[in-house]
């Protein structure tokens, strides 16, 4: 399902930040080409 | 006298400010585009009466507490308190007059200009207000000519102060060119102080101290004071200290962004502790911008704007009195540079390690305090309840390290946990509103203890990606001086 597709990880602070996204779909062998963990409050 | 500070006092205000809301950094950006938003947001502010009876207000300012909030009827906005009082236990709420009045008193280089009528109107509201101090309603002055007023707007781009929709004053850019110095940035810097001077004054006069026996103070807020060449500058706990006549103190700030308070609190603890200073004061002052943040959801949800409120506290920090709540700097929670930033790495930084240090397990803590941003604001706009977000990770980490049996989280929840109450003025939420109410509980003997927890969001300034965030544990005095 993931696959030639390209990915923007956008995280929360108090949810999953970005950086932990990026970590996942990379496992699953997609591309990030951009990530960031915004902070709602 | 025992080994670590306490925390001898504290103060929490309110300030409604709905002509403000104008000039939050989100409806200022989005009536630009679209000025049909002005009226709309308008017609969705709330009076004084409708801000001082909501019910999370309330327990801000020390009239209810969060089990009382927990156990209302929901929507909060729609089941006031009945019979309200502007006056918290804690602090006062103070209306837009009297807030006016303060902006005006705190102003040393005439930024604030307000009609000659408009500053009869601040004078009637403020004049017996318990926070002036001597010689303030002279600084009110007489007011500038409405024509001057006028034509700061149209040509000194001063931007217009409003009451009941009319333009009543302006406020001035302080350079032409410089970008620093302009209205809107020194409106928020102005408006930060005001309420902070607010606040160290509330926390004199709750704490029965002399200005002068204090030594030190620091802000813990989010504001930049500066002009171009440093604008991040900043010292201004000196500049509140001075409205405070602190004379004997000096100051600083702490940034940390929202974390900022639960720094603030360590830094001022471990001055006390190490015996440099013996009085410090820590305070918060509120965020202009903030004002309005999440004003789209409440008007999709036809609610009312809730965050037309600036919050400000201030807590005394000193020697171990035999009496107040002692702060544990022996276990303090720190994510470090190194750490995952995944939750349960964060949650294991600021809630397990400092906790193990004490030889105490997560279950052993009576009640934790976390970022307590009031859902009502922030469910309405999509960004969900933070602090139950917090809770459930703190739950599910205790079920992973077998504390708890995952049936029994919500139970980890409902005792631990508590409800938001606190304004979403950034660092305002970061766990520090409880600490009033965990003094209270632990003086009446119902808590023992509590955890302060607060995150701050380097990643916002684009400077680092880290997470970031600290935790400090707080404790009820075994009442042994020596």
């Amino acid at each position: 399902m993931f696959k030639d597709k390209l990915f923007v990880a956008f995280g929360e602070r108090d949810g999953v930040p970005g950086p932990t996204i990026t970590e996942v779909l990379k496992a699953a062998g997609c591309d990030v080409i951009y990530q960031v963990t915004e902070c709602f409050v | 006298m025992g080994e670590y500070p306490v925390v001898q006092s504290f103060s929490y205000l309110l300030a409604h400010t709905p002509e403000f809301v104008r000039y939050g950094s989100k409806p200022k950006r989005e009536i630009k585009f679209n000025p049909e938003l002005g009226p709309k947001i308008d017609a969705h502010l709330r009076g004084f009466d409708e801000a001082v009876s909501y019910p999370p207000n309330q327990v801000f300012l020390g009239n209810l507490h969060p089990e009382d909030l927990a156990k209302r009827p929901e929507p909060w906005w729609q089941n006031p308190v009945t019979d309200a009082s502007p006056q918290g236990a804690y602090g006062p709420f103070l209306n837009q007059l009297e807030f006016y009045g303060f902006l005006k008193i705190v102003d040393q280089f005439d930024l604030v200009w307000f009609s000659p009528e408009f500053t009869k109107q601040v004078r009637m509201a403020i004049n017996n207000n318990a926070l002036l101090f001597e010689n303030d309603l002279e600084k009110l002055g007489e007011g500038k000519p409405m024509n001057k007023i006028k034509y700061a707007i149209e040509n000194n781009a001063a931007l217009p102060l409003y009451f009941k929709n009319e333009i009543i004053g302006s406020f001035q850019r302080d350079h032409d060119e410089d970008e620093a110095l302009q209205a809107d940035v020194l409106l928020e810097n102005l408006v930060t102080k005001a309420s902070g001077v607010v606040a160290v004054r509330q926390l004199l006069k709750r704490a029965n101290i002399k200005p002068e026996s204090v030594d030190y103070i620091m802000s813990c807020s989010e504001e930049a004071i500066g002009d171009r060449y440093q604008r991040g500058g900043g010292n201004l706990a000196k500049a509140v200290g001075e409205e405070c006549r602190l004379l004997n103190a000096t100051g600083s700030d702490v940034k940390a962004f929202c974390a900022g308070p639960v720094y603030a609190m360590v830094h001022a603890a471990s001055l006390v502790k190490a015996g440099t200073f013996d009085k410090v004061i820590v305070f918060g002052g509120g965020c202009q911008t903030k004002l309005g943040m999440k004003f789209q959801g409440h008007l999709k949800k036809d609610m009312p704007i809730l965050e037309d409120i600036l919050g400000s506290m201030a807590f005394l920090i000193t020697k171990d009195d035999g009496v107040s709540p002692v702060i544990r700097l022996d276990a303090v929670g720190k994510h470090n540079i190194g750490d995952g930033s995944n939750q349960q790495d964060i949650m294991t930084s600021l809630v397990v390690r400092p906790l193990e240090k004490m030889g105490m397990k997560m279950t052993d803590v009576d009640k934790i305090s976390t970022e307590l941003h009031n859902p009502e604001v922030t469910v309405p706009q999509g960004s969900g309840n933070v602090p139950l977000n917090n809770y459930k990770l703190m739950a599910a980490l205790a079920v992973m390290r077998k504390e708890i049996e995952r049936g029994e989280m919500q139970k980890f929840i409902d005792e631990r946990g508590m409800p938001g109450f606190a304004p979403t003025q950034g660092h305002i939420p970061a766990a520090v509103p409880y600490l009033g109410h965990a003094s209270e509980a632990m003086a009446q003997g119902k808590i023992k203890n509590a955890l302060f927890v607060a995150k701050g969001s380097l990643f916002l300034g684009r400077m680092s990606r880290l997470s970031d965030g600290l935790s400090f544990f707080m404790e009820k005095n075994k009442g042994n001086k020596n």
